[in-house]
């Protein structure tokens, strides 16, 4: 054998072995997380799908095979139906209310006002409080004799308008929405400013030498510049709205007469309350078609306006 | 920086959604100083005087107890995602094997799934190891759901370390695993406050796993102490307020303390999300 065979023979043989011993590597470093996630999200939805086939109150071991049954009588379901529409409100409404305010907000926070500190810092508070807290405080500003929306439309002349908001089936379904977007609005706000803040500065000096008003310089330079993180935006909102539940848990509880149900609180609901797993898990586990036909409706969708540019 | 909106106009605008954000904090604040008369009586004024019972009342109803809770759970949620993610991002981000793309990808699916399709069998999954109405049953769930977005971060900011860094430590004959702690995670300390923020204030305030997988008031959470509370309590205005003021102050106070941090932190988690 020639030298140089020897060499190369060697340098496979070191080669198989790294490769081996990077096997190991890669599995014991991967191992631990992915077990975790694997045993808690990726068997939980296979099983979800799974328990969906069955009449089962939980509790028994007493499990009826049904099939597809659960999703037949989910589809002639008007209470699921309300609640996908409820959610699809939300997945609009978030869109409508949060982004364009969490920009106004962000936009404030860089303009020349005194007191900006106590600004940014108030303007942040309501994302970081729990949601629980949230739901419980509103039920008190939204109360028909003593809330203090009431208080303040009787204060300024709009008696006629008070009502028992979050009581009463037309009013309820906005005023949680409307939780929900002074919940989150701050969030997109902290978003659209760290963007914002990575903009060089000599945009707008180029920009104000070519005597650009106010909103032509917002609307050349920073809205396009902010477009990526809008998508992005766009996309944890309407997952978010998907799947949203805590705020509707706590306040209303999907009520009154299910006008602010939630797919999430009606599967709650059927699951946990009403004993009916099976039922229950065909809900969710249609939450997560839906949710997930959403997201590649979503990204195709970003995919294609970036393969225009 | 932009003025689209100018002078007073801006300052209106300003004032405006100060007073609808920061409205609410200051009622739940000066409501729970009043007395339950008191209440009753003029609901929305400044109270005659910062009475301090109905924290007191707090205190003798334990409600620390929640606190002890949420803070184990989220500092033993958060301590074990931050180590197995920054472990599991090592090979995704700088290794070459052939399923690196597709568990990438597994990973970050799990950021549109929603927690509700996992609730049965995990609730199944909890009773059957006997974790039930534990706080160890909540930690498992807890880390799952922080994964994603952790191993996201975290390989996004290691593929940014250069590679001569390890190279010249693998000719010195250094294995995998020291490379790892003793050369890359020392480098992650800005992604690991990232990760460490955006969870904890997600674990802190987590709501659906606790309700369903804990019962009893002593194993449970702030977020369900707080709705135990209102539903014993719910005549008791002012001191829900308290309860709400008291359930609230951690985070607003970390926050007051840490405020670029987490706010750079959270944009930082999202933005690369």
């Amino acid at each position: 054998m020639s030298r140089t065979q020897e060499i190369s023979l060697d340098t496979v043989s070191v080669r198989k072995k790294r490769k081996n011993k990077d096997t190991w590597t890669i599995i014991g470093f991967i191992g631990p997380a992915f077990i975790i996630y694997g045993v808690y999200v990726i068997y939980s939805i296979f099983m979800t799908f799974y328990y969906s086939m069955f009449n089962w109150t939980g509790i028994d071991a007493n499990m009826v095979f049904l099939g597809l049954e659960n999703y037949v009588r989910l589809f002639q379901d008007g209470v699921f139906w309300t609640s996908i529409q409820n959610n699809f409100l939300l997945v609009i409404a978030s869109l409508l209310t949060q982004l364009p305010i969490g920009l106004i907000m962000a936009l404030l926070l860089f303009s020349p006002i005194k007191g900006m500190r106590l600004f940014r810092s108030v303007y942040f508070m309501p994302f970081l409080m729990s949601t629980v807290a949230i739901g419980i405080l509103f039920i008190f500003i939204y109360e028909g004799n003593y809330g203090l929306l009431n208080a303040i439309m009787g204060t300024i002349g709009l008696e006629s308008l008070q009502t028992a908001w979050i009581g009463k089936e037309s009013t309820a379904i906005w005023a949680v929405i409307a939780t929900v977007c002074w919940q989150f609005a701050p969030f997109y706000m902290i978003l659209f400013r760290a963007t914002i803040v990575g903009i060089p500065e000599e945009l707008y000096e180029a920009a104000d030498i070519d005597g650009a008003s106010g909103w032509q310089r917002f609307k050349n330079i920073t809205l396009p510049l902010l477009m990526p993180i809008i998508i992005t935006s766009a996309i944890l909102s309407v997952i978010g709205s998907l799947k949203y539940f805590d705020l509707i848990y706590v306040m209303t509880g999907g009520g009154p007469n299910n006008s602010t149900e939630l797919m999430a609180t009606y599967m709650y609901k059927q699951t946990f309350t009403n004993f009916n797993m099976g039922y229950g898990s065909s809900i969710s586990f249609s939450m997560f078609i839906i949710a997930f036909v959403v997201t590649v409706f979503i990204l195709l969708g970003d995919k294609s306006r970036r393969g225009n540019e | 920086m932009m003025r689209v909106i100018k002078g007073i106009p801006l300052y209106l605008l300003a004032i405006a959604i100060l007073i609808v954000t920061g409205l609410p904090f200051l009622i739940m604040l000066l409501t729970s100083f009043k007395g339950q008369m008191e209440f009753m009586t003029s609901p929305w004024s400044i109270p005659e005087s910062f009475s301090l019972d109905n924290y007191l009342l707090l205190v003798e109803l334990e409600f620390f107890g929640y606190f002890l809770n949420s803070l184990f759970v989220s500092v033993v949620a958060v301590a074990i995602v931050i180590i197995i993610s920054a472990m599991a991002s090592y090979p995704l981000a700088r290794l070459k094997f052939r399923l690196n793309r597709p568990i990438f990808i597994l990973f970050m699916v799990g950021m549109m799934i929603p927690i509700h399709t996992t609730l049965v069998p995990i609730f199944i999954l909890t009773n059957k190891i006997g974790l039930y109405d534990s706080l160890f049953g909540l930690i498992g769930p807890y880390i799952a759901f922080a994964l994603p977005i952790s191993v996201v971060i975290f390989t996004q900011f290691m593929r940014d370390i250069p590679k001569e860094l390890e190279e010249s430590a693998k000719i010195d004959g250094c294995s995998h695993l020291r490379l790892f702690w003793n050369i890359i995670f020392p480098l992650l300390t800005p992604a690991v406050a990232t990760v460490a923020i955006y969870n904890f204030i997600h674990i802190w305030n987590e709501f659906i796993f606790a309700l369903v997988l804990t019962n009893s008031s002593q194993n449970a959470t702030l977020p369900i102490g707080l709705r135990e509370f209102y539903g014993e309590f719910s005549v008791n205005i002012p001191g829900i307020m308290a309860a709400l003021t008291l359930g609230s102050l951690p985070l607003l106070l970390v926050y007051f303390i840490a405020q670029e941090k987490i706010v750079t932190g959270l944009a930082a988690g999202s933005v690369k999300g």
